[in-house]
């Protein structure tokens, strides 16, 4: 049975429906994310969660427990907020002992556990200075060693890594991922970024407009988005309008005006006549600049407009016929070859058919 | 350098009105009274007049620690009766919509804006048929109301920029809605505590007329002792002491409180 069962919740304020409709089962042990860009009621629905808001309609369900009805601190869902929220008048060993004082554990008790979970996040050495004494990073583990020292069935984490600067995030990242294996606590992590979500998930849920638009892990959602939206949010993503021609055993046959025929994995549904998305990623791309790539599926020519170089990998902009333009990206694993391809080189473009998927419309 | 050229006139118009009245203040408890008033010279006919007497005086009549105890309590009293009374106001307001709060504030201020004597004499008006007129009650419900503003707008300031997360988050961690103030709200309001009692502790001290009005012969303060020795008795010395030794008191108990707070904050 699921940890915590989300059934058909939707909350409303005025005119704006914030969650509308949505059905989720989450896992004992699971690291789980909600992403979606701000507005798309992520953080309303972490907040349902935590019980400082009621839904409209629908049900959750803790461990079976409808939760309707109990207030958040007699939740076994603890929080970490965007802010962290700590208490600028304690130091951080008080702090981090609070749950347990509220839940009315014994003084030995409270001090082996709090010592146990300074360790945890490395602050023991900082358990008599205050909140404001500390850099941003330990302020965020105070919050997740507070936030977990009384063992919760669920932690919340709310945008935790936002006020982060990016090489810190990185790190945090990798600390987030190791602490949740080791404490076995199930995580519920909101975040905005995708990076952040395919980098820390087991499952992943990308909401839009307070609705789930897809739900799984982060190599499938990645690699199978279902809809326009879901492959434009997560990563980047060259998406071609296409025409329907036909479906057959070899093939998902579609053509895209100025170009001409795509030929796609062969799946069930689309009728010929219908118009969709062709949605391939930028790494999938083949680029070569003598020759053609008729060895693959799919393969056009075009010219080099121009290229963003990242360090690690150069994002080209391949101009194809009729004005298409194509992004590939080319890992700059060889040196000196990061700006092997020139502005107004001409050079072929391919892909095979599985390498990307078709998006109804 | 502008800094300083800045800061120079305030400074002047302080040492000028300030300091150096407070300096004669402590030179007049030395000398002897005026025959009509005022202050007979340091030097005299080649004689040093100056002398311990009012201090002596002071010491030596119990009537006086007597009257001074009695202020401290009425102070201490007012101040605590005020808390008690504008923490839940300030609260209302901190935690109400952003367009109510001005208005609130305002509400609370706008006694200030009619004249001091003419609300002490409505008390009067409303004492006087229930017979509480003149009785140490009437004084100290006049303190209250009169110095109640001053309790409640550091207050109010204080608990306004109260992040709201932290509630939540102690609420989220299993406080309930009493462990909340006690913990949390409470603790962080303290400074707002401090200066609203500062504001209403120390006025309240050298307060002469709501005594003089309200209350009766036995409930003088220092304040009215005080201006019996200028206005009254012409004794400047003995007038001038008084002040000197009321000052002493509230700048003792300042330190204390504030040394009690940093020993607090050392055991935390």
């Amino acid at each position: 049975m699921a940890l915590l069962e989300i059934r058909n919740v939707s909350r409303r304020f005025g005119e704006l429906q914030a969650v509308d409709d949505v059905s989720l089962s989450i896992g004992a042990g699971e690291f789980f994310t909600l992403v979606g860009p701000s507005g798309c009621g992520k953080t309303t629905l972490l907040r349902l969660i935590a019980g400082f808001d009621a839904p409209d309609a629908g049900q959750l369900l803790l461990d079976g427990q409808e939760l309707a009805g109990i207030p958040p601190e007699k939740r076994p869902v603890h929080t970490v907020f965007q802010s962290y929220a700590l208490f600028p008048h304690m130091t951080v060993a008080q702090n981090v002992a609070f749950p347990l004082q509220m839940a009315g554990k014994s003084e030995d008790e409270i001090s082996s556990r709090l010592k146990e979970a300074l360790e945890l996040v490395h602050l023991a050495n900082k358990a008599r200075q205050f909140p404001r004494e500390l850099s941003g990073g330990q302020r965020q583990r105070v919050a997740l060693a507070r936030a977990l020292i009384n063992k919760p069935r669920l932690l919340l984490l709310d945008e935790p890594l936002a006020a982060l600067d990016a090489k810190l995030r990185e790190q945090i990242t990798g600390e987030l991922i190791a602490l949740q294996r080791e404490v076995g606590i199930t995580f519920v992590f909101v975040t905005h970024s995708q990076q952040e979500a395919l980098a820390v998930s087991h499952r992943i849920a990308v909401m839009n407009n307070g609705r789930i638009e897809q739900v799984g892990a982060p190599e499938q959602i990645y690699s199978y988005p279902r809809n326009r939206f879901v492959a434009d949010f997560i990563g980047t993503i060259n998406l071609l309008p296409v025409e329907v021609r036909a479906t057959d055993h070899d093939g998902l046959r579609l053509f895209a005006a100025g170009l001409g025929e795509i030929v796609g994995t062969p799946i069930v549904g689309p009728s010929p006549g219908e118009q969709g998305a062709f949605a391939v990623r930028p790494e999938q791309l083949r680029i070569v600049t003598a020759g053609d790539l008729t060895e693959l599926d799919n393969h056009f020519h075009g010219r080099i407009r121009d290229h963003l170089y990242l360090g690690d990998v150069t994002v080209y902009k391949i101009e194809l016929e009729n004005r298409v333009v194509l992004d590939a990206m080319l890992t700059n694993a060889v040196p000196g070859r990061a700006r092997f391809l020139e502005r107004g080189a001409p050079v072929a473009v391919g892909w095979q058919r599985d390498a990307g998927v078709y998006l109804r419309d | 350098m502008t800094k300083w050229l800045v800061s120079l006139p305030p400074t002047l118009f302080l040492v000028v009105f300030f300091l150096v009245p407070a300096l004669l203040m402590v030179g007049a408890s030395f000398q002897q009274p005026g025959d009509f008033g005022g202050l007979v010279p340091a030097m005299q006919d080649g004689q040093f007049t100056l002398s311990l007497e009012t201090y002596r005086f002071f010491l030596g009549d119990w009537i006086y620690a007597e009257i001074f105890g009695r202020s401290f309590l009425v102070a201490a009293a007012t101040t605590l009766i005020c808390l008690l009374l504008a923490y839940p106001l300030a609260l209302l307001i901190a935690r109400s919509g952003q367009r109510h709060r001005n208005l609130l504030v305002l509400l609370v201020i706008l006694p200030l804006a009619s004249n001091f004597l003419i609300r002490i004499y409505a008390w009067i008006i409303l004492l006087g048929p229930v017979d509480l007129l003149y009785t140490p009650f009437a004084v100290i419900a006049g303190m209250v109301y009169v110095h109640l503003p001053f309790m409640v707008l550091p207050l109010y300031n204080n608990l306004e920029q109260h992040d709201p997360a932290l509630l939540e988050a102690a609420q989220d961690l299993g406080a309930g809605t009493w462990t909340r103030f006690w913990r949390i709200t409470l603790p962080l309001s303290l400074p707002g505590i401090w200066a609203g009692s500062a504001l209403v502790f120390i006025p309240v001290l050298g307060m002469f007329a709501i005594p003089e009005l309200l209350g009766g012969t036995r409930d003088l303060l220092i304040g009215n002792l005080i201006k019996e020795q200028f206005l009254d008795n012409r004794d400047w010395p003995l007038g001038s002491t008084l002040s000197l030794l009321l000052t002493v008191a509230v700048l003792a108990l300042a330190g204390l409180s504030a040394r009690a707070g940093r020993l607090r904050r050392g055991r935390a």
